[in-house]
């Protein structure tokens, strides 16, 4: 079905909302990626099951759906019973015949289901007044959990495809350029670029051919962002990229998508297959003479293929390698032809700074960071997932109002943002508002929006030296600040978890990161020291201890630490029965002992104890 | 024309020149491993940095590989700031500990005052420090027989698979351009060795010298329009042979003349 005018798209769009209308409850099965993996599949087949042989008022087999992440993965699996808004945690394939039964046919709250606030101890059926959501504010994700992916007919209902009809049948490209300028919108890739200034240089060089990519490398350890976006809402990103295209006159676009989100492959490929069949993709697009096309790139998941012209590299074939971008690649990108180069949840937001404006997007967030931004809670936070906020509210809301704060009573430590290249920030900096340049300022980044909490059990010495490992194995290769430079820090850090390095070898490290952070070639190698400057400037004193007294604070460190049994200890065998070494000793309901001599520090008994009885020095 | 401020001086280049050989050309002396007249630049070595700034970014300035900058107008340029310097040793010292048996690391190191690299030295180390001299002449002739393969510090040159470079035609063009001298090869009884592979060589029909590789000269004569029998004779054998003719045009003009 070809829509070729917005007259047409405007009554496709009455079509598809009357249908929902007509569905009285909608159970939607969250399919991203932390429900899935918790067998979320598995339930919304035994909802089709289940209700395939019933006849229940208001419900048939296709108000059963699925969608993209719901954020609240540390609930799930999740199903959500709308209009009623009933959410349902950690639901298990058994469940699903209750939820049909007392749910949708007696109209009854299954409690056990519901979600406890663990502040006011109350259960909470509607999702929207659960902390964990009521403080967010959706604007990329707007769609995301909403929305069958598969479905473009979801998407416009809940008004996808108007914001393109509207820049391309009423507004001039320098409008459309003139609009996002005003909404302030900044590259959510990380970087924080003004994305109306890249579309206007871009628009602005004297070429035949201009290029237009998204840029779904997401590579940071931790962060699904824009994953969710791509398997949740597709074509939120494809709308987006065709509104830049008009605005900067291109005729190819391209969504890079490494390999390992095979399902954002499939759905992305899905959703341009049905743009083009509705003629939203291809030639002529509404009837106004837009000739646009996209078409996916599947990456190898290189970290460094994040790199702008890496990816560009990548992309027209040749290996994923930085160039120096003293020509900038909206001059010169792929194919050496001007290119505009934007994150999907950049795209993603294109559609609604049209359709609301650019002021109004402006008015969210700060005067410099304007709008929302996404990001993944991952790490020592009870509510890890995926959220929503405006610009400008601090790290403690997040961690504590929307995370709710660490588990098992354990002391915040550190909170790392932007992923390797990004730092760790301590708690008195839990107050800074998230934005741009206050990340910064402060000695991290904004990234592309990956949170990773550490607690009081996190030796801040040994995460250097797990991301510097990680830069390490990801570094290109081409230039030898990131290559051999980034190695030798590398090496160093393991010394000083090792208890072998002493002060100078610090201040070596000190000198050597402030090289690779001039000298190298791309963003990788740049802010390839950050893991260690950020550590070393916030934990000082833990690299001290490592270094002066051979002690890990963190009681991580395997060389620097001794497991001690105390007196809480029962005498229950749990411990001496997990060693791998046989060096515990005890007879039952008596006190063990650890032989430290044979104790290779691997934590099993640490892990095993239910009575606190282990000591870590 | 342009005018840049190169430490201090004005000097004259073209918009667009890369300011290495802006540098170069007013004779003051930065070391650049990778850079070589016959390939594109490339940035790898890092050696080349320089600090540039302009007036109005009111004492803003950044580090960039010369090798890899257009001049532009206005730009003024500093080659050995302390900054600068410190970068050219550390990354020495880096080298030094990657290549530490290369003498051409070990001369440039010691001039730059690192006589000891302070850092960890790698395991089995060979002279390569990875500046895509040798990749990038063979993608200039065409033939892109070796590549880097692998990623980080794991990197290294090799031909396909490790294997026989089947697209190699025995130039030497890598092995020549190598700064740190890494790529071994040899003549020896008409066959050249390089990358495992071996070529029957093609020897001067008047003097037996060895002159080019069987399938060196196949691809010249295919690629570059050269007459087939372009190779019979070696350079030498054709020098005399023209001398003599010369010679012999001389004596035959000078006898006319008589």
């Amino acid at each position: 079905m070809r829509v070729d005018s917005v007259e047409k798209l405007d009554r496709l769009r009455d079509d598809y909302r009357k249908a929902i209308d007509t569905q009285k409850k909608r159970i939607a099965v969250c399919l991203g990626p932390g429900c899935l993996a918790m067998g979320s599949d598995v339930i919304l087949k035994e909802f089709k099951k289940v209700l395939a042989d019933k006849k229940i008022k208001d419900v048939t087999v296709e108000s059963v759906k699925k969608t993209g992440c719901h954020g609240f993965c540390a609930r799930g699996p999740l199903v959500v019973i709308e209009p009623e808004g009933i959410f349902y945690t950690r639901v298990k394939k058994n469940h699903v015949a209750d939820i049909v039964e007392k749910t949708l046919i007696n109209g009854e709250i299954i409690s056990k289901l519901l979600y406890i606030d663990p502040q006011s101890k109350k259960q909470i059926t509607d999702y929207r007044e659960i902390p964990f959501y009521s403080h967010q504010q959706r604007i990329s994700l707007r769609n995301v959990g909403q929305i069958d992916p598969d479905s473009i007919g979801d998407y416009i209902s809940s008004g996808g495809y108007s914001a393109m009809a509207k820049a391309l049948t009423s507004m001039t490209s320098q409008e459309v350029i003139d609009e996002v300028t005003k909404s302030g919108l900044r590259g959510r890739g990380g970087a924080g670029f003004p994305t109306g200034r890249k579309w206007e240089t871009c628009a602005g060089v004297e070429s035949d051919t201009r290029y237009v990519i998204c840029n779904g490398d997401e590579g940071d350890p931790g962060a699904f962002m824009d994953r969710c976006i791509m398997e949740g809402d597709p074509h939120s990103v494809l709308e987006g990229m065709i509104i830049c295209a008009h605005a900067i006159g291109s005729r190819q676009g391209y969504i890079y998508v490494r390999e390992e989100y095979p399902l954002a492959v499939i759905n992305l490929q899905t959703a341009i297959d049905a743009a083009r069949e509705y003629g939203f993709l291809g030639e002529n697009i509404l009837g106004t003479g837009l000739n646009f096309d996209i078409k996916i790139s599947r990456g190898g998941g290189a970290f460094v293929c994040g790199e702008s012209s890496a990816l560009m590299k990548s992309v027209a074939g040749e290996v994923g390698e930085p160039r120096a971008k003293y020509i900038r690649s909206v001059v010169k990108g792929l194919r050496d032809q001007p290119t505009v180069l934007n994150n999907v949840e950049s795209f993603a937001t294109v559609p609604v700074i049209l359709n609301k404006g650019g002021e109004w997007f402006a008015s969210v967030g700060t005067k410099k960071s304007t709008g929302t931004k996404a990001f993944s809670l991952a790490g020592k936070i009870n509510n890890t997932g995926l959220i929503e906020v405006p610009m400008g509210v601090t790290l403690r809301e997040i961690i504590y109002d929307i995370g709710d704060g660490i588990p098992k009573g354990r002391k915040f430590k550190a909170v790392q943002t932007g992923g390797p290249s990004g730092g760790c920030l301590p708690e008195d900096k839990l107050d800074l508002p998230v934005d741009f340049d206050t990340l910064t300022e402060a000695g991290s980044m904004m990234g592309s929006g990956g949170m990773v909490i550490m607690d009081d059990r996190t030796c801040m010495v040994e995460v250097a030296r797990y991301f510097l490992e990680f830069l390490v194995f990801e570094s290109c290769g081409k230039c030898v600040p990131c290559r051999e430079g980034l190695y030798q820090l590398y090496r160093l850090c393991t010394k000083i978890c090792e208890g072998e390095a002493t002060e100078d070898d610090l201040e070596s490290m000190e000198r050597l990161s402030k090289t690779i952070q001039i000298g190298s070639l791309c963003g990788l190698g740049q802010s390839g020291p950050n893991p260690f400057i950020s550590t070393v400037k916030y934990f000082r004193d833990e690299y001290l201890a490592h270094i002066r007294d051979k002690k890990c604070p963190g009681g991580v460190c395997r060389k620097l630490i001794t497991y001690r049994i105390n007196d809480k200890c029962t005498g229950c065998l749990a411990c001496l029965d997990v060693c791998p070494v046989d060096a515990i000793t005890g007879k039952k309901k008596e006190i063990h002992v650890i032989n430290t001599e044979i104790c290779d520090r691997c934590g099993a008994c640490y892990a095993v104890c239910t009575f606190d009885a282990i000591d870590i020095e | 024309m342009i005018d840049i401020q190169l430490n201090g001086k004005m000097v004259k280049a073209e918009e667009g020149e890369m300011l290495l050989s802006i540098i170069r050309r007013e004779g003051i002396d930065i070391p650049a491993l990778c850079d070589h007249e016959a390939i594109e630049p490339c940035g790898a070595c890092r050696l080349c940095m320089v600090e540039i700034t302009r007036k109005e970014w009111e004492g803003w300035k950044k580090h960039v590989t010369s090798c890899l900058y257009p001049a532009e107008d206005g730009l003024i340029v500093n080659t050995h700031t302390e900054q600068v310097m410190e970068i050219r040793r550390t990354i020495l010292d880096l080298y030094l500990a990657r290549c530490p048996n290369s003498k051409v690391i070990q001369k440039l190191a010691e001039e730059h005052g690192v006589v000891k690299t302070s850092f960890e030295k790698i395991p089995d180390a060979d002279n390569c420090i990875m500046c895509y001299a040798c990749t990038r002449i063979c993608e200039v002739l065409g033939r892109s027989a070796i590549s880097a393969v692998y990623r980080g510090h794991d990197k290294v040159i090799a031909p396909p698979f490790g294997e026989e470079p089947p697209d190699c035609i025995g130039c030497l063009s890598c092995a020549m351009i190598c700064p740190t001298d890494v790529i071994p090869w040899q003549d020896e009884n008409g066959v050249r060795t390089i990358w495992k592979k071996k070529f029957d060589m093609i020897a001067c029909e008047k003097c037996g010298k060895e002159i080019i590789t069987r399938d060196f000269a196949d691809y010249l004569i295919s690629s570059r329009n050269i007459p087939e029998d372009y190779f019979k004779i070696c350079d030498d054998c054709k020098r005399i042979d023209l001398a003599n003719k010369m010679g012999s045009i001389i004596l035959q003009a000078e006898e006319a003349a008589l």
